[in-house]
């Protein structure tokens, strides 16, 4: 059949099984723009790319689904780029759709022209510029199959205008074919043999687990391996879920905001098994003492992770979904004795470690940020989906929020893009409008992208906001503060706006807690109130998140409270 | 760790762009690039690229993996050894007095070099062979006085086996 190149985005959108799309129009979108309105995907315009960028990115983490945003040319492009940048840093598959001059004006400076495929290279998983509408429908169907397959990542294809007018055959449900693409999912099995000789020899095993078992939905996997093994998990701040957080063998978060029991274990463990992770400056701190007593294991979808920044002794490429399945299977086949008297004494010393060195804080007359994010945990009984900014609060909300399941915590962790979790709520809610989503704030990183609150407004989307404001932007104030002599260098944030008023003026609703006992009472009443809600929790102006590793220094190396 | 002189050669998608992922991913990692040379191959969908790059041995995994996770790189392999043929081709533009003439003339014989272009003060010399050959008619050349110089950079294919 006959189409244009914006009705062959539709057929193929429609294909891809896209319900929703994040967007903003501009005169390089109109075309596409006009055709979605015809169409059953909903488009939820917010107010501006980078949230639209985001949005479709906590769609994405929360439904495993790739995530689609349509953006115009030039500043439109651009604004994205942050966005992008996010998603690619945490493998999130995205589609970014934008619209672009005319092809008889690329190269000419044409107004709102800029060369988006070039800026994003070093920022997505693959780009594409289509110069013609025949080849518009491949391209589509193979950026949907690279961004969701192997180690997701973003895909932005670049739609000029004349191409989305042009008339072009389309064929449905075309196979795609790439030859030099083809990401390795069977683990090599001798590799996996090795693994299970080693979870079988060693006294002190313990299990870190990444980003990569949520995206390869293998969360059961590792449980199942995990307790019939009786190895303990840490996690990465991107792996939070991927092991329930209630579970006495997990040991929370790994790394410079870590607990002391994981980044003790990690210095004492005889075998180290990372799954699914990359070990990141902020995990591994110093990495010449990282693991320093273990054979590391690590079995990772993506080559390049691999021997990047840790030597490793059993390196596994394949996705972590099959290699834990082959792991569980060749356990059961082994007798492994009593494993659970083996373990006895490492588990006796983990505990020990959480019954001495607890997370900890002390609640005087302010309120304390920590208090506030236990008693969201309390209330909401660990069932809301949690995004955050960046900052302290987004590590007390992985601190002192448990998360039993994959795909409740949504966090921009590689990049660190403040204004990350307003939009990513929007999009997580528009993903499952009866969840409860809650955007863990701070003060700063809220008025990054504080205008969605109006998208939220329009859309209905019943997003909560629990900032934690304490007039500072408080990570950088930490860092100031332990290691700068308290030189506290713009990091003062005292002219915030009235963030109730602000929340009213949007339509919104607005409540604000200044004393320790108000609490509870704010929290029950925002998260009982109907549609988005701001709660201003005024919290003690210079905590500290501990334990802390300072950076490069190794990671057993803590500050405590 | 010593770094080591690798050639490494790829088969791409000849497209535009292509040429630029390949180098902003050895500017964006701090990679290093002694020298690169990009042409179609029989197929013209096909380009090879040989890039050489100075690395220790966990940067060369490094680097190798990264653009093996380009899309648009088909295939690549690492040349660097007695298993494959290295050539690199040099224009040198030398100064050519009287005095000087039976001198080049010489060496150009030595070296199985071509002369290509003769003015009154100057011979453009067209030099083929491998780095170290290239290296060492430079060096012979250079108290003569080379005018200007231009080299295309190692190329290399593996030798098919017998």
């Amino acid at each position: 059949m006959k189409l244009i190149g914006a009705q062959i985005l539709m057929e193929i959108l429609k294909e891809e099984g896209v319900d929703s799309i994040f967007g903003f129009p501009g005169g390089a979108t109109i075309d596409i723009h006009d055709h979605l309105e015809r169409t059953d995907i909903r488009h939820y315009l917010v107010r501006h790319e980078q949230a639209a960028v985001h949005a479709a990115d906590g769609y994405a983490r929360v439904t495993g689904k790739v995530g689609v945003c349509l953006v115009t040319s030039g500043p439109g492009a651009t604004n994205a780029v942050t966005g992008i940048a996010t998603a690619y840093m945490d493998s999130i598959p995205l589609v970014i759709i934008s619209g672009q001059v005319p092809t008889h004006l690329i190269g000419n400076d044409a107004f709102q022209e800029v060369d988006i495929v070039g800026i994003t290279r070093p920022c997505t998983k693959h780009n594409y510029l289509v110069t013609s509408v025949a080849e518009l429908a491949r391209i589509l169907k193979e950026a949907f199959h690279i961004a969701r397959s192997g180690r997701p990542g973003p895909v932005l294809v670049d739609i000029p205008k004349d191409v989305q007018q042009a008339t072009a055959h389309f064929k449905p449900n075309q196979k795609v074919k790439l030859k030099s693409y083809n990401p390795t999912y069977k683990p090599n099995a001798k590799q996996l043999r090795k693994v299970v000789d080693l979870i079988k020899a060693a006294k002190r095993p313990l299990i870190f687990a990444g980003g990569g078992v949520i995206l390869s939905k293998s969360a059961d996997e590792l449980t199942k391996l995990a307790r019939s093994a009786q190895i303990p998990v840490t996690m990465s701040l991107m792996g939070l879920g991927a092991f329930p957080g209630s579970d006495p063998l997990s040991l929370g978060m790994i790394g410079m905001h870590g607990t002391y029991r994981a980044n003790m274990s990690t210095g004492e463990c005889d075998l180290f098994i990372g799954i699914g992770v990359r070990f990141d400056d902020r995990v591994t701190g110093k990495t010449d003492c990282f693991a320093a007593q273990a054979e590391i294991v690590h079995i990772d979808i993506d080559p390049t992770s691999i021997h990047k920044n840790v030597p490793v002794s059993i390196p596994v490429v394949g996705d972590c979904k099959s290699s834990l399945e082959i792991i569980n299977q060749y356990l059961a086949e082994e007798d492994l004795g009593n494993l659970t008297a083996n373990r006895k004494p490492w588990l006796e010393k983990i505990r020990q470690w959480k019954q001495d060195y607890k997370l900890a804080y002390v609640q005087k007359e302010a309120i304390k940020p920590q208090y506030v994010v236990e008693k969201l945990y309390e209330l909401t009984r660990g069932d809301a989906i949690i995004t955050t900014e960046v900052g302290q609060n987004q590590m007390w909300a992985a601190q002192f929020y448990h998360f039993d399941r994959p795909g409740y915590f949504v966090t921009s962790g590689g990049l660190g893009t403040m204004g990350f979790g307003l939009p990513a709520a929007i999009g997580a809610q528009v993903a499952f409008p009866d969840a409860l989503v809650v955007d863990v704030a701070g003060d700063g990183s809220i008025q990054m992208n504080i205008q969605e609150m109006a998208t939220a407004v329009q859309y209905k989307l019943p997003v909560k906001v629990v900032i934690l404001n304490n007039c500072y932007l408080g990570m950088v104030r930490q860092w100031q503060e332990l290691f700068y002599d308290k030189r506290y260098a713009c990091t003062c944030m005292d002219h915030a706006p009235d963030f109730v008023k602000l929340a009213e003026a949007f339509g919104a609703s607005g409540l604000r807690a200044t004393r320790p006992d108000e609490v509870k009472s704010v929290l029950r009443r925002g998260l009982e109130t109907p549609g988005p809600v701001i709660m201003d929790f005024r919290v003690a102006k210079e905590e500290c998140v501990y334990p802390m590793v300072p950076a490069g220094a190794p990671i057993t190396e803590m500050l405590l409270v | 760790m010593t770094e080591e002189k690798h050639i490494l050669t790829m088969l791409v998608d000849n497209e535009p762009g292509v040429l630029s992922r390949i180098v902003g991913l050895f500017s964006g990692r701090g990679f290093n690039i002694e020298s690169l040379c990009v042409a179609e191959t029989i197929d013209p969908k096909v380009s090879r690229i040989t890039i050489v790059t100075q690395a220790n041995a966990p940067l060369v995994e490094q680097i190798e993996k990264q653009l093996r996770k380009l899309i648009n790189v088909i295939k690549l392999r690492d040349l660097t050894g007695s298993g494959s043929v290295q050539r690199e081709m040099a224009l040198v533009c030398v100064r050519a007095k009287p005095e000087n003439r039976d001198e080049i003339l010489r060496i150009v014989d030595i070296f199985r070099c071509k002369i290509v272009d003769v003015g009154p003060e100057y011979y453009i010399i067209e030099a083929t062979g491998t780095e170290d050959k290239m290296k060492a008619l430079i060096n012979l050349l250079k108290p003569i006085g080379i005018k200007k110089i231009a080299r295309t950079g190692t190329i290399a294919l593996f030798r098919e086996p017998h």
